[in-house]
């Protein structure tokens, strides 16, 4: 994975943001292609080390994608991501990588148009940035 | 246990600068806990240094190893000995005893610390230690209920509590920590042995704790 390939990383938790990805396909709603999908249990078993690694190994963008809060399979997975998420872009900041390179989403399973705006809008940003 | 944090990466960056190969050494000990420099810190601080050097084009390649006790030599032979063949530098994410006890076996590398080693504590909440003992070298928690006045008042007092303290039992120097003394008081009042609070403590012998300290068990 390069980064010039703009690969967008997407933590999908397997109660939500999964089957959104999953409703958006059989919509047949267009997304950018450069977006990978990796389905997880749970926002909450995204670790910093995994959203760090993505970009280590090339990633120009995370999206950790969870249940809306209070509503967590797990009771406390997407609020353990949230703060993950806001800790990995710290670190990504002492590195100097814009951190609004990783976001944190909330969805519930019927919301494949924000699905698709949040993907986008993360794709747009990172050309954005690539071009300048 | 042994409280660290990390140092900022800016330092530990202009520590390591001219060396291409670097062994990352974590430790499943104090620093695990205190989350400063466990296995998980160390995949943390490895994909930083990877990231900042490749940015700035010029790669870092770096080698990653928890040891079990940083501070026990046989732990440290065993997992580092085969490693260390590969790289130009060692980078500790021990305590201060950590990073001297690879420095001692591995004579010939230079051994960096990327952590600054604070006190002895506890944890109080998550993510949150507190300093409870000074290592003085002559403990007298049998007379102050289990509270430790050398590091746990501001001042240090052994006859307290100064004139300062606030309302509330806070301490005058920062009004967010407990007045020690106010804590020693209560604590030998649920005990009944509130007596203790009119006995004159002489001043402290430090000269107890010889720099550098050194311990031979009877049994040893």
């Amino acid at each position: 994975m390069n980064r010039e390939d703009n690969k967008i990383v997407a933590f999908c938790c397997e109660h939500s943001a999964y089957q959104v990805a999953d409703k958006a396909g059989r919509m047949r709603l267009h997304y950018p292609d450069n977006v990978r999908i990796i389905r997880v249990p749970c926002a909450g078993r995204v670790d910093v080390q995994h959203i760090l690694k993505a970009f280590e190994k090339g990633a120009a963008g995370v999206l950790v994608m969870g249940c809306q809060e209070g509503a967590c399979q797990h009771l406390t997975g997407n609020t353990r991501a949230k703060k993950r998420v806001k800790y990995a872009e710290d670190l990504l900041k002492e590195v100097g990588i814009d951190g609004g390179r990783v976001k944190m989403v909330n969805l519930a399973p019927d919301m494949a148009q924000r699905f698709i705006r949040e993907v986008k809008e993360m794709a747009e940003k990172i050309e954005g940035e690539m071009r300048r | 246990m042994i409280i660290a944090e990390r140092k900022p990466l800016e330092e530990i960056k202009s520590m390591l600068s001219g060396y291409k190969k670097i062994l990352l050494v974590g430790c499943r000990t104090c620093v695990t806990i205190c989350w400063a420099g466990g296995e998980k810190e160390v995949g943390i601080l490895s994909s930083q240094l990877k990231l900042a050097s490749s940015g700035e084009g010029n790669e870092l390649s770096i080698l990653e190893a928890t040891v079990e006790r940083q501070c026990e030599k046989e732990m440290v032979i065993e997992e580092l000995r085969d490693k260390v063949q590969e790289v130009e530098a060692i980078l500790s994410m021990g305590c201060g005893v950590g990073v001297q006890t690879i420095a001692e076996i591995f004579e010939e590398k230079p051994v960096f610390p990327a952590l600054n080693t604070t006190f002895i504590g506890m944890p109080e909440a998550e993510g949150v230690w507190v300093e409870k003992c000074g290592t003085c070298g002559d403990c007298m928690l049998y007379w102050t209920g289990g509270i430790c006045p050398v590091v746990r008042c501001a001042k240090g007092l052994l006859n307290g509590p100064c004139g300062g303290t606030r309302k509330g039992g806070k301490c005058e120097i920062d009004p967010e920590k407990d007045c020690a003394w106010v804590l020693i008081y209560r604590r030998l009042e649920k005990q009944g042995r509130l007596d203790l609070m009119r006995k004159y403590y002489e001043p402290k012998n430090y000269r107890a704790v010889k720099r550098p300290g050194r311990v031979e068990a009877a049994t040893a």
